[in-house]
């Protein structure tokens, strides 16, 4: 087992001349929980995404578990994308079946047991099912399996805050402890108290990356705080209507 | 009993403060053990690894004991809570004085104040 889950070193996307990430070097251990922050256009998808294999890096290397992007590393990471892409006349039911075929490291039983907490019910069809209900099935989807890397784009953006703080205890209690959650967000005093480490993400650029209780005792403010201060869009002074 | 976190200071040490509390409050009580780490965790909406380091400070406190296996319980020793507790009698009347002397009281009136035990009732 290698110490470092991942290991990103020079990574580098340009789509044209567009840089959404600029040499970005990242280190995650294992058994974290870590959030990826970053206001909209960042690049926190594109990173997640190429660590998915889903995109090629323009230039720059990532190692999963100490291997290239391949069939063993998306063998060990489980990704929330961040939309739905089912087709919408099948059952959550036939969705377990089908991450049944998938993955060797998907726990049916797990996921059937999950819905039932979450009051979501695997024999409705996608089609009838509401935004955070669909959110709520794809998440059980990635949590019942055993992986190593989780990788939550936006995993609570689209469901209200009753059932954020649910599905924030659902990552806690499901998470498999060796392994470690990458999770995306804007939202971030929600899921502040979750984290072990804060990657702030600016414009291609990873600006911190540290432990919450290090920024919190370093700073005297929260990291929602901080990233408020550090993110502060200027002032429009476009002049009086 | 809810668990509330305040932005400035780090989430473990809150935890920390808030299950000494529940000690000197005796909602644990002496020799009881105490809800396994995954448990608290998910109980106070935190990540494990930090009620972990919460934990870890309470046993470093005296006032939790237990191994890797068996689970944490309170300490049995009830010299140590009961010093924990003015330890934090002591701070509560530290931070009410301050208050007071912000408000213009010397100390005599503050401890005046302090002993008008029927009249606060009364509001």
């Amino acid at each position: 087992m290698n110490e470092q889950l991942v290991t990103c070193a020079a990574l580098t996307k340009r789509y044209g001349n567009k840089t959404a990430l600029d040499r970005v070097d990242l280190e995650l251990g294992r058994g974290k929980i870590v959030g990826l922050l970053g206001p909209n256009g960042s690049g926190k998808t594109t990173l997640i995404k190429i660590l998915c294999g889903l995109l090629q890096p323009t230039e720059g290397t990532v190692l999963i578990d100490g291997q290239g992007v391949g069939p063993y590393t998306k063998s060990i990471l489980s990704y929330l994308p961040d939309r739905m892409y089912f087709a919408d006349w099948m059952k959550a039911t036939d969705l377990f079946d089908l991450f049944h075929d998938f993955y060797a490291d998907f726990d049916k039983v797990k996921a059937v047991n999950m819905c039932a907490s979450l009051g979501v019910t695997p024999s409705d069809r996608i089609k009838t099912m509401s935004k955070g209900t669909k959110e709520k099935v794809q998440l059980v989807l990635v949590m019942a399996r055993k992986a190593q890397l989780y990788l939550l784009d936006e995993p609570i953006a689209g469901v209200d805050p009753a059932a954020r703080d649910f599905i924030l205890g659902t990552i806690l209690t499901n998470y498999n402890e060796d392994g470690t959650v990458l999770i995306s967000t804007h939202l971030i005093s929600d899921i502040e108290k979750v984290l072990d480490e804060a990657i702030f993400l600016k414009q291609g650029h990873i600006t911190l990356h540290d432990t919450v209780d290090n920024i919190r005792e370093r700073e005297g403010k929260s990291v929602d705080a901080l990233f408020r201060e550090v993110f502060r869009a200027p002032n429009y002074e476009g002049g009086a209507f | 009993m809810d668990w509330t976190f305040t932005e400035d200071r780090p989430i473990w040490q809150q935890l920390t403060e808030q299950i000494t509390l529940r000690i000197l409050k005796g909602t644990y009580l002496p020799g009881d053990k105490l809800p396994a780490v995954r448990e608290l965790a998910a109980q106070a909406g935190v990540n494990p690894n930090t009620m972990q380091r919460a934990l870890a400070q309470l046993e470093a406190d005296g006032l939790a004991v237990g191994g890797r296996t068996a689970g944490r319980t309170v300490t049995e020793d009830r010299s140590i809570i009961q010093s924990a507790r003015e330890t934090r009698a002591r701070a509560a009347v530290r931070a009410c004085l301050e208050l007071l002397a912000e408000l213009g009281y010397s100390r005599e009136d503050a401890l005046a104040f302090m002993n008008m035990k029927e009249e606060l009732h009364d509001e």
